[in-house]
Formats: structure tokens, sequence, C-alpha cells
């Protein structure tokens, strides 16, 4: 365990920033650290503390130095604040800063901005350990559960680098911003998380990876457009983060596609051809592929949500102050500044769907939003691949913007996947249709029964093509008594 | 900025001031035995004029006028409610303020107007605790951002949910580049008694301040973790009923609809009535005496209900100035009359003299004063006309005092036979209806002869014709008819002619001599300073601050200190 009055900070803690020698850092850390062991210990993985996993820490920002592989208690993972290394001459390159030189400490005007850029970022990294502190205990095999893990280990990482930016250069408000990180509590009726999704349930491993391949990659896109931040020690952190921010996508796309495979493949075992006959598919052990598209209208409009309003005051300013900016800012051809373009919208007018053309600066979040549902369009592709592969009849669909909202244009209205506009009453008809009921959601929990033997996976998923780290799917991933 | 005028929404041809609550679309009362529920919940597309929408519960001028309907109502038809709770109807969100996009599109008059109407609501809900004893516990579920926390300190216990997220803030300076212009800056360091500097840190924090530093600033009285809101703001309802000096019967009067007609000149009710002449920018308000005495007794005051004349004369007369406020802007003289039996006006502010005791009479009083204190913040001149057949005697003759000038006929107009015109003082003008600086209007009228109030008081029930008025002080000019049109007919050309920003700082100016209030402070201090800032570039300009919120884009500031 470690020694809290003694930490050494240069090693225990991998870093690239002095941490030894930043007196203000320390005097952060010194209360923070013990705090945030006690909400691991409390909100982390619940029942395999003790466990030896075999975890991937990263002990610098360099190509050897941030994927080292061993077996770790998950509290003394070395949790490390990296940031990507400072590149000579970087510039703001959008908004109305573009040009100068990139801030390395935060321009007082734009401080209580960032911070509230940063504190939203850094509330989003404890949320998903908490949402899934229960899965261990059914997790289909070692291996997957090596990947939660990794997955949860890996966002409290990214929360000390949140609060690395806090501590450093927010002073007292960043110290007690910190603090409230830790203090809120996803799903908490007194301290909710900030963000809808983040207080929502993951019941089950089908949601984990739903989780991962949607909402994680808001997380990615969020971190793409942060990364772009004039304010340079931020783009650092977000550009370290991002290498990591792919295994947990890995973990999600490969894990529907594994629940995908493994349903195809039992159905063509027993010769069922029709994917909607439930009750032959079911007995059969497997997850549905309608209960999987089921699964996929939930977790893709919850995180549409995430983007927040479609026009929004508040990313126009991150934009023009140069804080935040595109997904792939610096590749995009135009003047990075905005102030006269305008950028298609989908809105609600008279009762219809349609784009309207709106500023671009305060669109941003929908021009975020569209990058976003391109990159999941790909992944659902390769989903539709190893159906077809398969040869089942079956095509998984993103489902239409207005479909399943809570925030922004169509929160009051009700919509098909495809986009047609319900009345109140035909929605409750069809609901369910589109969404899980209770029970679906029984039928895959009775499903969740734990896998713990090493190179034994549960019957409802396949096993992964290669293991981690070069191991097989046979390798001990956690030893979960020593 | 653009001055162009707004269109009001759904064709309204104009500002009106009368709702009711089966008509209200941002707010919802319920009462509960003896404690009421005023739930925000703005109807986004429910704005006063076109080309808004009213996001996260902000507010226009229509949401206040319904707030301004409630809290009457909770008063006169809610004898009972001791205890009311301001709250939101929306989850996670108490209130965002006024408009941004309202604001910056409205023209400088109907923002001044705007702030004036909203500050006399918010004064009513303090006047309501101090006086009736309807004490407001403001529950903050969300973000109180500028007005939504202006609105939040006019109570009494205001309770902050404690979940990490939810703050009261006034980011007016660095969001807007405007005050906290409805009483903000006043309440937190005159009223909450916040620390002067831990005040300019929470006037300069966009975000503003949450939790525990909330509470220790002061800026709240109580924090609550959501789960036991609905419980512990039950219990301090209680609390606070128990605590309160209001002592109403269950069952109070409905305030029925005003009988009203609009004419191109002018407006006319069952009592008042508004005559407007364009060409000499002048409204002639004439008030009609009661024609009845008095009820017998305070259950026969009960029965005559809206009918009951101070209260009939209260409500028109309110009617009529916020209408000429708010669509009549050119008509910048108004001109008081007042026509009946004087002795009978007498005989009213005797019986609510002698009945101040029961419940309605005195909110009959409260309201007489709310009306005549709206008629000392109303950037008008305002002129009273003393003649025969008039009756100012009493709570009518509180016009003529509220006046910057009075005119009164010494004898009769040639071929007028009836007699000469009198004003009388009565109980009314000695203390019921004090001013916002907190004196009578005698008092400040008299403020160089502190011994004058005094005397005028043994003269109760005299009926002092135009030389003694004059005499003594209480008129302007006590003219006789042959100089009488003449000297008018100057004055009022005469005032026609100069700037009307300078006589509305003339008259604001010198209203109120005497001590300050925070009333006096908020009307005057910082209205000022807002009404300042409202013209300048830095707020209002093509690249200030109101114009470019919402863009995207910085404001650009002129850097010179004035």
């Amino acid at each position: 365990m470690l020694d809290l009055i003694n930490v050494d900070y240069s090693t225990q803690i991998p870093n690239n920033v002095g941490l030894a020698e930043d007196r203000q850092v320390l005097r952060g850390l010194e209360r923070w650290h013990p705090g945030y062991l006690d909400w691991w210990k409390d909100m982390g993985p619940e029942g395999f503390q003790e466990s030896l996993v075999y975890l991937r820490t990263a002990v610098s920002v360099d190509p050897k130095g941030w994927a080292k592989f061993d077996y770790v208690r998950m509290p003394e993972y070395r949790w490390g604040v990296l940031l990507a290394p400072q590149e000579e001459g970087r510039k703001v390159n959008f908004g109305q800063h573009i040009g100068e030189p990139a801030w390395q400490e935060v321009p007082g005007e734009y401080r209580a901005m960032l911070r509230r850029l940063i504190v939203i970022q850094g509330d989003t990294e404890p949320a998903s350990v908490e949402q899934q502190r229960h899965l261990g205990k059914t997790a289909p095999s070692l291996y997957d559960m090596r990947n939660l893990f990794q997955v949860n280990v890996e966002e409290g990482r990214h929360l000390w680098a949140m609060v690395y930016l806090l501590h450093k250069y927010f002073g007292r408000d960043g110290r007690e911003e910190a603090e409230e990180l830790l203090r809120r509590r996803s799903g908490d009726a007194d301290h909710p998380r900030m963000l809808g999704a983040f207080n929502e349930a993951t019941p089950d491993w089908l949601s984990f990876f739903m989780f991962t391949f949607f909402t994680d990659r808001d997380g990615k896109m969020q971190l793409e457009s942060l990364a772009q931040s004039g304010f340079d020690p931020l783009s650092r952190t977000c550009r370290f983060m991002l290498t990591e921010e792919a295994h947990h996508m890995f973990v999600g796309e490969t894990g529907v596609g594994r629940v995908i495979e493994r349903t195809c493949k039992a159905m063509k075992e027993a010769g069922i051809e029709d994917p909607n006959d439930l009750t032959k598919i079911r007995a059969l052990g497997v997850i549905d592929l309608p209960t999987v598209q089921k699964k996929l209208n939930t977790h893709y409009p919850l995180t549409l949500d995430l983007f927040g309003s479609e026009i929004s005051t508040n990313a126009a300013n991150f934009y023009n102050a140069g804080l935040k900016g595109r997904f792939e800012e610096t590749k995009i051809d135009d003047d990075h500044r905005l102030t006269e373009s305008t950028y298609p919208v989908l809105k609600l007018v008279n009762g219809e769907i349609r784009n309207v053309d709106e500023p671009a600066l305060t669109a941003l979040n929908m021009r975020l939003r569209d990058d976003y549902t391109n990159d999941c369009a790909k992944g659902v592709e390769r989903w539709n691949k190893i159906i077809a592969k398969e040869g089942v009849n079956f095509r998984l669909e993103l489902p239409h913007v207005a479909f399943n909202r809570q925030i922004g244009e169509f929160r009051d209205v009700h919509a098909t996947p495809s986009g047609v506009l319900l009345s109140d009453g035909d929605w409750a008809k069809a609901r369910d249709s589109y969404l899980p009921s209770s029970s679906d959601g029984e039928f895959i929990e009775s499903l969740m029964q734990p896998q713990t033997e090493p190179g034994k996976y549960a019957g409802w998923i396949a096993p992964p093509r290669i293991g981690i780290d070069s191991k097989s799917g046979e390798f001990e991933y956690v030893k979960i008594h020593e | 900025m653009a001055e162009h005028e707004r269109k009001l929404a759904s064709g309204a041809e104009r500002i009106d001031f009368q709702t009711s609550p089966e008509a209200y679309r941002h707010w919802k009362l319920s009462v509960d035995g003896d404690i009421a529920s005023l739930a925000m919940d703005v109807d986004e597309n429910g704005g006063l004029f076109e080309g808004y929408q009213l996001k996260l519960n902000s507010y226009d001028l229509g949401v206040d006028i319904e707030l301004f309907d409630a809290l009457q109502r909770l008063r006169f038809e809610y004898p009972s409610v001791k205890t009311v709770l301001l709250r939101s109807g929306k989850d996670r969100v108490f209130c965002a303020g006024a408009n941004i996009r309202m604001l910056a599109g409205s023209s400088h008059a109907h923002k001044v107007n705007f702030c004036k109407f909203t500050n006399e609501t918010r004064n009513y809900i303090e006047d309501a605790s101090e006086n009736s004893g309807q004490k407001f516990i403001c529950v903050v579920n969300g973000t109180a951002a500028g007005g939504g926390y202006e609105l939040a300190l006019t109570a009494d216990h205001i309770m902050l949910v404690d979940d990490g997220t939810a703050a009261v803030s006034l980011p007016e300076v660095p969001l807007l580049a405007v005050l906290p212009g409805t009483g903000g800056l006043t309440r937190v360091v005159d009223k909450r008694k916040v620390r002067r500097d831990h005040a300019d840190v929470f006037c300069t924090i966009e975000e503003g301040i949450k939790g525990r530093r909330a509470r220790d600033w002061r800026l709240v009285d109580e924090l609550v973790p959501q789960s036991r809101m609905q419980d512990v703001v039950a219990e301090r309802a209680k609390e606070l009923a128990a605590g309160s000096t209001r002592q109403g019967p269950a069952e109070g009067i409905k305030l029925t609809p005003l009988n009203r007609a609009f004419s191109d000149d002018g407006v006319s009710y069952d009592l008042v009535s508004v005559e407007i002449d364009r060409a000499q920018r002048v409204a002639t308000i004439t008030i009609k005496g009661p024609e009845q005495s008095p009820p017998a007794d305070a259950d026969a005051m009960v029965a005559q209900g809206a009918a009951f004349w101070p209260l009939q004369v209260a409500r028109e007369l309110d009617d009529a100035i916020l209408h000429l406020r708010n669509n009549e802007f050119e008509i910048g003289t108004w001109i008081f009359k007042t026509a009946g039996e004087g002795d009978r006006v007498a005989a009213y502010d005797t019986f609510l003299d002698s009945h101040k005791g029961h419940w309605l009479a005195h909110e009959v009083l409260h309201f007489f004063k709310r009306v005549l204190k709206r008629i000392d913040v109303s950037s008008r001149t305002i002129v009273a006309m003393i003649e025969p057949g008039s009756c100012f005697a009493g709570a009518l003759a509180e016009l003529a005092f509220a006046a910057d000038r009075t005119y009164m006929l010494i004898g009769q107009f040639e071929g007028d036979n009836r007699p000469e015109a009198a004003l009388m003082l009565t109980p009314a003008n000695f203390g019921p209806y004090p001013m916002g600086n907190g004196l009578t209007r005698l008092e400040t009228r008299f403020y160089g002869e502190p011994e004058k109030p005094g005397e005028l008081a043994a003269r109760q029930g005299e009926k002092f014709e135009g030389d003694v008025a004059e005499e003594l002080g209480l008129v302007t000019y006590g003219l006789d008819d042959i100089d009488w049109a003449d000297e008018v007919r100057v004055f009022l050309e005469e005032r026609a002619s100069f700037s009307p920003d300078s006589l509305t700082g003339l008259e604001a100016n010198l209203r109120f001599p005497g001590p300050e209030t925070m009333e006096t402070k908020i009307f005057a201090r910082l209205t000022a300073w807002q009404n300042w800032i409202f013209q300048r570039p830095n707020a209002v300009g093509e690249e200030g601050a109101l114009r470019r919120y919402g863009t995207g884009q910085k404001p650009v500031y002129d850097m010179r200190r004035v």
C-alpha cells in the first residue's frame, strides 16, 4: 500500500511535469491524494481491490514507456501525470487570438471559462468508474474483466490529469473544484455527476460495451477538441489521454462485435434464419440482434445529449476565446474564426424536422456531434460486416437524432428511430419495440453469469481474436485471489 | 443600439397589466392552508414581444406582470396565507434572470420601464413580508443567475440545494457589461450584509458561488441536500408561518376584473379616467371621490370587496399609471384632478384608520401606499390641479403632495357657482402612506421645517381654501381665475419644451430629500447607474456585450474610465 505520509512523487506517480519540485501542485496533492484513494476504495471496482490485474501502466510518454504491462493491485496503480511533449512554437490555432503564441499560463480573462471546461471534462472520468463498479462480479471472462479494470484505472488517471491542471493553474478555486470531483457521485440524488449520461446505470456488460463504444467516443471527441486548445498544458494533457481513450473504444467495439459474432454463430449452428425469432434465439443463451439494436437505441441518443444544445453560446465563447476547437481543427480549410460562416443544424420548425443554417460559431456543438456520428457510423458498419460475414440477414442502424432525446431541439417530441414524429399515445405503444423493455433487461441480466476460469468465455460472447499484450485468450489476466 | 420598437406578440396593441391566475403562462399559484407555492415555469414561447424565447426560466416584463398579479392576489384573496414558497417548476434551474435577447433588442425606454416595474414587484415581496406577515422562502433548486438571484434576494429565507452544482450568481458585469440592476447590488450589501469585498468577488464570477461558501458569505441562508429538500422546505414553511403576524380568515375577497375601456385618447374606468391631449403631450387623470359614505362596519367592507371605494380607486389608478408609463412614452406630463365630496373621502380615511387592525383595511392601506410610491418613481412631470368640485382630502391630497407642482384655484371660475375648492388633511396624511425614503409626503415636503407636519396634524379636518393652502405651503401656487388659465398654459408649454431626460433627472432628484433607504438606493443610485450603462456603447453598441451576447464573439470595450 502506498505510504501516504512519505509519498515519493517522482517514482510513485510517473510524471513528466517535475512533480517532486512543484510546491504548488504538491500542496494540492497532499490533501487530494488521500481523498482520491478513499474514493477509489469506496467507488472503484467492487470486490477486486486485492486482486492482481494484468494492467498497462503509462510511465512516460515516449513509445517505450506508455504501455508497461504487469500484475498490479488496482489501489497501487501508478496513476501518473503525463503530458504530451511540448511543441516548439505552438500557436493558438483558432478564434480571435489566432496566430498568437499558445498560452503556457492561464490568461486571466479566461480563467473561469477554462476551469469550467476542465471541471466538466474531469467530472466524467470518475463518473464512469462509479457507473461500472459492480460489473466485475459478472464478467464473462478474465480477459473482459481485465479490460474493464484497465478502462477503470485509466479513467482514474484521466481524473488525475484534470486535477493536476486544476491544482497547477487555478489556485484555491482549483483545489476546491478538485475536492468536488471526489464528492459528486454518479446517480446520487444529492450530489449527482454534472452530465446526464453519467448518472445512468450501467447494469450489464452489453451496456458497458455500448458505453465504451458510444460514450467514451464522446469523450474522445471532447478530448480531440480540447487537444486543439490554445492553453497549451490542456492541449498536451488531452493529447496524451487520447492514446489511452483509443483502448476504451476498442473494448466497446470489439465487445459488441463479439456479442454479435456469438449470436450469429449460434443461430447458424441451430439453423435459425430469422433474426427476429427471439424465443428460439434466446433459448440458445445468446442476445438476439433486435435487442442489441435496442441497446444501441438507448446509448446513442443519451450520448448525443452530452453534446448539449444545438445552439450554444458557451461553445461559441470557448471557440472564439481559443480554448476549445473543432475536431481536427488544424486540418480544416477555412478562416478558423467562423464569425461570418453558417452551419446547417437539424431543428424542429413548425412541427417539421428541417435543416436550418445557423451562425457557425454558435453551432459548434452540432459540428462536433456530426463528426461524432460519422465516427460512430463507421463502427456500426464494422458490426454489420460481422453479421453479413456470418450470413445473417440483419442490419444495425444508428437512430435518427430526433429519437429519444432529453436535451436540445427534440427533447419535447417523440420520434421513431427513423425520424418520424409520433404522438404521445403512439410513442407509448411503440416504445418497447424501440428501447429495451423490462423483460429484455431481465433476459440480459439472466445471462450475466461470471466466468472466472482462465481461457473460458460466457456463452453469449465470442472469445477475442487476440489477447492483450500479445498474450493468448487463455492467459490469466486477473488473479482474483493471490 | 437599435431603437426600433419590438412588436408585441400575438398582435397585442399595448402592454396590459391585467391578468389572473387562469390566464398565467409562466407561474403556478397554489395554496394549501396557510402556505402558498408560487412556482415559476416560464413558457419559452410566451414572450411578451416577438423575436426571442424565454429559455431556462428567463423572464421578460410579461413574466413579471403575472408575478405582480399573483402577489396582489396573495394579499387580498388569501388572507390566511402566512408563508409563500418561491420556487421553480423546472428541474435543476431556478431562474436565469432577465432574458438577454429581449434586453438586447429592446428600446432604452422599454428596458428602463421593465427594470422599474421589476424593482417595484421585488419590493412588493418585501412589503408583504414586512407589513402583512407573508413570509417568503426561496427554494433555489438549481442555477439562480442575475435577475434570478435578485428575485431570491427578496425572500426572507433562501435555501440552496447542495448538489455541488447549483450556484447563485450575479454575472452581469463579467458577462453582459451591465449591472445586477434590479436591486441586486443593493440587497447583497444592504440587506444580506455580505461583506463588500466578498460582494466584489461574487459579482465578478460569471459562474457564481455554490455550496458552503455561498452560505458562509451570507448569499444564501441554508444548504439542503436534494433528497431532503421537500421535507426541509415544509419544515421551514411551518416555522415561518408560526412566527407570522398574519391572522386573516380563510376566505379573502376576489379581485374581480377591472371595468376598463380604452380609446384613442385615453382610458376610462368606473372611478378613474385618463384623457390624453397628444398635441400638448399631457394626460389628465381624474379620480372620482366616493358617492356613498363608508360601509357601516368591517363586515360590510368585506362584503363590498373589490368595489370598496379606496380599493377600487387604488386598482384603477395603479393600472392607469402602468398603462401610461409603458404605452404612452411621449405623454410627459400627468395632471391629477379629483371630483367629488372631500368630506366623504375624509370619512373613508377615518374608517380605514379606525379599522386598520382588520386584515382588509390593513391591506387596502398598504396597497394605496404602493400606488402612491409608484407615482413617486414615475418619470413624468406630475401636477395636481385643485379646482372647484374637486375632493383633494386625505388620501387623495397625497396625490397633490406627490406632485412636482400643485396649482390651486382661489375663488371660483367665472360662470361656475360651485363652492371654492378646498384641501383637507386627515389621518391619511400623517403616517399610513410613507414614501420610499421612510417619511410621509408632508415630512418630505417640509424637510426644512420639521415642526410643520406636527402643526398641520392639529388642523386635520379643516377645509383649506386656496389662499390658506398657499400660505401653509401645501400648494405651489394659489391663483385666481383671472391668472389661472394663462399661468397653467404657460407652465405646461414651458414644461413641454424641456428635455424629457433632464426633467426625469430633475424630478427624481428633487422628490426624495431626506434619508436614504434600501428602496431609495435601488431607485436612485442603482437604477441611475444602470440606466447610464444601458446607454453606453460598452453595453449596447454594435460591439457591446449585450449585442454580442450569444454570438461567441467577444465584446469590444472603450477602455477609458469615465
